[in-house]
């Protein structure tokens, strides 16, 4: 994975042609950039087109990135451009034009039918433990699992969708993403916590042992 | 020192993970965590459900794509 502290390698590696930095790049980057890319258009295919505008866009105006910020973000940002004039040419709505957030972002991520009563001795605490899990490593239920992963990710709300992506399926830290989305680091993780207890949710329907 | 109860528990398990709790709401999450096994058991399948989303694969761009980047690459910057 390319980090920010290689950028002047890169930058120059690219400017002078360099195929094979520039290779690496593409694969390093071009998964989250299309995921990223997804939020704003419509299809697959118009995400795929507007990150390959952006990687031309990249390989046109190299020589205009200045390095006041850091090369992930400057590509993102035209990304993020070219995204959005294509959402708009779509009229899809925009999920990051409000960072105010939506209903969805707040309230309990834990159904509060679980927990006792504010005038129950124990307010707040279970009504009864969450059942264990099934192990299903290694076996048929594996790929099932991750069928049922993939599920609840395409259920979540966009701001959410992409974010646990972007962290938890993808490998990106909590910088890089905060970077790439222009959201700051508790924002990143009040969409991460839903995002990841919603998953759970769905994960404890199919994997909870019965009583 | 108040006791966290489970429900303050279970919206704290991220900002955990992240090491992001003050020194305080740390020490009030680890005892929660000793003594509750219904939070730990929580806390567990959150840690599990994060190590499970790592298995999914992700789609990049078409073989096509790429080596049409490719090929623009070399026109343009050589």
């Amino acid at each position: 994975m390319v980090t920010s502290s290689t950028d002047d390698a890169i930058v120059a590696g690219v400017r002078s042609g360099d195929e094979a930095i520039f290779a690496q790049l593409l694969n390093d980057w071009s998964r989250s950039m299309l995921l990223l890319a997804r939020t704003f258009v419509s299809t697959e295919a118009s995400a795929e087109e507007v990150v390959q505008d952006t990687w031309l866009a990249v390989i046109r105006g190299i020589d205009g990135f200045e390095g006041r910020s850091s090369l992930r973000t400057w590509v993102y940002r035209i990304l993020v451009n070219t995204a959005k004039k294509r959402g708009l040419r779509e009229s899809r709505t925009v999920p990051w034009s409000s960072l105010a957030g939506v209903e969805s972002d707040h309230g309990p991520t834990v159904d509060p039918v679980l927990f006792r009563d504010a005038d129950d001795q124990y307010a707040g605490h279970w009504r009864s433990f969450p059942r264990e899990w099934r192990s299903a490593e290694g076996s048929v239920l594996d790929s099932e699992v991750r069928t049922t992963v993939r599920e609840a990710i395409d259920s979540l709300p966009d701001r959410q969708r992409v974010v646990i992506t972007l962290r938890d399926v993808i490998g990106h830290s909590s910088e890089e993403v905060c970077q790439m989305l222009e959201l700051s680091g508790a924002n990143q993780r009040v969409l991460l916590h839903r995002a990841r207890a919603a998953v759970r949710t769905r994960l404890a329907s199919y994997l909870e042992v019965a009583r | 020192m108040s006791d966290l109860t489970c429900q303050e528990f279970v919206e704290l398990v991220t900002d955990y993970f992240e090491g992001e709790l003050d020194a305080e709401t740390t020490a009030r999450f680890d005892e929660h965590r000793a003594l509750c096994p219904g939070c730990e058991t929580y806390l567990l399948q959150m840690k599990e459900t994060v190590s499970r989303l790592g298995e999914i694969p992700v789609e990049s761009l078409s073989e096509e794509m790429q080596s049409t980047l490719l090929s623009a690459f070399r026109d343009v910057r050589r």
